[in-house]
């Protein structure tokens, strides 16, 4: 579970794109009228896509505003999954797979090696603000480990030196996109 | 040996993609139930092919079905479990990764006999990027009318999407999967009522999992006693076997219930044996939430007999000395692997994943952690182990959802075979913290 909400920034004012938005509306379209709360969840993932990587309380408030519920039925849930940011991460989000079966085929070597090679604690992010290291339980790549999700990509089989290419990639690409 | 109802055609090029799967044979089943089949005889048919369901705790399927209230002018829901976050278990990914539209398929011939108009698929949020192969399939089946209305001009309509979770083991639990789809935290509901009678929205509802919905395109198609033909008394039909851990070949197989242990974990057909030369110390065989197998009560039971892949076999022995088929989450230690560092791994992720409702789970969770870790780091005493076991029965039996005993069982398991390991570590902190315990438990032949 994450800890709570904590950050509140009064001047943001979030707004979907135009595509977004209808995005947004086709997710709510697929549950029966009365029932718009059911795509909330999807519409977080969808906010914190959009949004910089996480869910600030006015994207919170926003989100509450379109599917017409209380502002703490979204808090509720975004602080009960854990996949939801409340803080704001670095601008990539490395999350490596700690449980059981990864952790049986080297996981925890992968964790300390990312530790000293970005010089960072898990859950930390790095003075630069471009990795944040988190770990993850299980996310059902357990025969491909060790493994690591960033985004919506699964890095699998890993090795020390399949890290270090990936964090040499991950910083080409983000270090020339802004921080939105 | 070997027959694949499921994964048969999952090595041929464009099998995701409609053109292809349907010149493959899919869709057949739903032409076959819509045009000759009355709902009950779908029913009929799962309830003849003996399907037990394959998302952990092996309920007959065809009979869960049967349960379901059908009170005048109230809607049914069926809704299919991708949660897939049992440690150990990825199964359901591949089959929906690779041939999203079996799935897509299952789902219309299930909620034809359920006579659900509306289904869903609840998907782990982690998957998204599987979601939008699915997502896409069911796209395309609508577009060639296997969805919407009147589909194939029998009169019956169905919709069907696929919804994310946001990273929550206990959304797999079949209440708090529903909560989450309700737009909620996954705190798991009181039972009575069932899903069967109030569900969704309050509505009647069917959870089942992947790939127990993708065994029914199968059934449909061949017929349940034909399905029923393969396995073992009460365990018919093949299974998707995820293995993991220290393998030659780790990977999801489907075997026909019934194959032997170890032809499964050591001919090269499949997992083809123990990784680089090692031996075997211990099993998992089917999740996280299972008891272990010490190396011995592997392929053999207690009794001497093999020990079979079957729901059956993998339990003979009970807890003293069998285990469970559970999801089919195979997960295999090598002599190197530290079965007190395990322990303490699942135990810091049930304590993790406990939603927080009952606080025999919220509370024992972490304190069996907590226990563990300082076990595993060689800062424990002789009495922490039976603190765990105190722990242990507090929780079992006392909590709204099974995650307590889940989370329970295997530490009672791995104490009851492993206990001079435990004990090892206090009596040698200093190596305890060496990370790998290196020495094969010395009462236990390797194999
Ligand atoms: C804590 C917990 C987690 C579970 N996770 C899953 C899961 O990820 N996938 C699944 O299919 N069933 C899971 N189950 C079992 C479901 O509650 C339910 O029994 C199952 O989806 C029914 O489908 P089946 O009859 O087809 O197996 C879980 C149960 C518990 C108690
Ligand atoms: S047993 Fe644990 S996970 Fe289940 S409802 Fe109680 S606290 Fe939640
Ligand atoms: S244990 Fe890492 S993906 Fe399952």
């Amino acid at each position: 579970m994450n800890t709570g909400v904590k950050t509140y920034d009064e001047n943001e004012k979030p707004q979907f794109s135009e595509t977004t938005m209808a995005e947004v509306k086709r997710v709510i379209g697929l549950f029966p009228e009365g029932k718009q709360k059911s795509a909330l969840i999807r519409i977080l993932h969808i906010a914190e896509e959009e949004f910089g990587g996480w869910l600030s309380v006015p994207t919170m408030n926003y989100v509450a505003e379109i599917l017409n519920i209380q502002p703490i039925e979204v808090y509720e849930v975004a602080t009960f999954y854990t996949m939801f940011n409340i803080d704001k991460p670095g601008k990539v989000v490395l999350e490596v797979c700690r449980t059981g079966p990864c952790m049986l085929v080297g996981s925890d070597n992968i964790i300390e090696h990312i530790e000293n090679k970005l010089n960072v604690k898990v859950g930390e992010t790095t003075a630069d603000g471009m990795f944040t290291l988190k770990t993850a339980e299980c996310l059902g790549a357990c025969g491909y480990g060790p493994m690591l999700q960033c985004g919506k990509t699964y890095h699998e089989h890993l090795t020390t030196e399949k890290v270090d290419e990936l964090l040499d990639t991950l910083r080409k690409e983000h270090s020339t996109s802004s921080n939105s | 040996m070997g027959r694949k109802l499921l994964l048969e055609h999952v090595n041929v090029p464009g099998i995701e993609t409609y053109e292809v799967y349907r010149k493959n044979g899919g869709y057949r089943s739903v032409e076959k139930a819509l045009k000759t089949m009355s709902p009950q005889n779908v029913v009929e048919e799962v309830q003849a092919s003996g399907l037990r369901g394959r998302g952990g705790a092996g309920f007959p399927t065809g009979m869960k079905w049967s349960f379901l209230a059908k009170p005048e002018g109230v809607p049914r829901y069926l809704l299919c479990n991708a949660d897939e976050s049992e440690p150990g278990t990825f199964k359901d990914r591949y089959l929906m990764e690779k041939l999203p539209h079996l799935l897509v398929e299952g789902m219309i011939v299930s909620s034809y006999a359920l006579g659900a108009n509306q289904s869903y698929i609840y998907i782990r949020g982690e998957y998204m990027f599987v979601l939008e192969i699915v997502e896409k399939a069911i796209a395309e089946a609508y577009a060639n009318g296997w969805l919407g209305k009147n589909i194939m001009g029998s009169g019956y309509d169905l919709d069907l999407a696929i919804c994310p979770g946001g990273g929550a083991y206990i959304c797999g639990e079949e209440t708090a999967l529903i909560e989450s789809l309700e737009g909620k935290r996954g705190n798991p509901r009181i039972k009575p009522p069932f899903p069967a009678v109030k569900g969704l929205w309050g509505c009647p509802t069917v959870v089942n999992n992947v790939e127990s919905i993708a065994a029914v395109v199968p059934i449909v198609n061949d017929g349940g006693a034909e399905y029923a033909k393969i396995g073992i008394g009460k365990s018919t039909g093949t299974k998707l076997i995820s293995a993991s851990g220290n393998l030659v070949k780790p990977g999801v197989y489907e075997i026909d219930l019934g194959l032997s242990v170890e032809e499964f974990i050591y001919s090269d057909e499949w997992c083809g044996g123990i990784a680089n030369g090692k031996k075997i110390k211990a099993c998992v065989p089917g999740g996280s939430s299972v008891p272990i197998l010490p190396a011995n009560l592997i392929c053999k039971t207690a009794e001497g007999t093999d020990r079979l892949m079957t729901y059956e076999s993998l339990a003979e022995g009970g807890f003293a000395s069998g285990s469970m088929l559970g999801s089919g989450g195979f997960i295999v230690f090598d002599e190197d692997q530290c079965i007190v560092r395990n322990t303490w791994n699942f135990a810091r992720f049930y304590a993790h994943e406990s939603c927080g409702q009952c606080s025999p789970c919220r509370e024992g969770t972490g304190w069996m952690e907590k226990v563990l870790r300082r076990l595993e780091y060689g800062q424990g005493n002789l009495r922490d182990i039976d603190l765990l076991e105190e722990i242990n029965k507090k929780i079992e039996g006392n909590t709204i959802c099974p995650l307590g005993d889940a989370a329970a069982w295997p530490v009672a398991a791995a104490i009851r075979h492993f206990r001079e390991e435990f004990e090892w570590h206090v009596t040698n902190p200093d190596e305890a913290q060496k990370r790998n315990f290196g020495i094969a438990s010395n009462h236990m032949p390797l194999v």
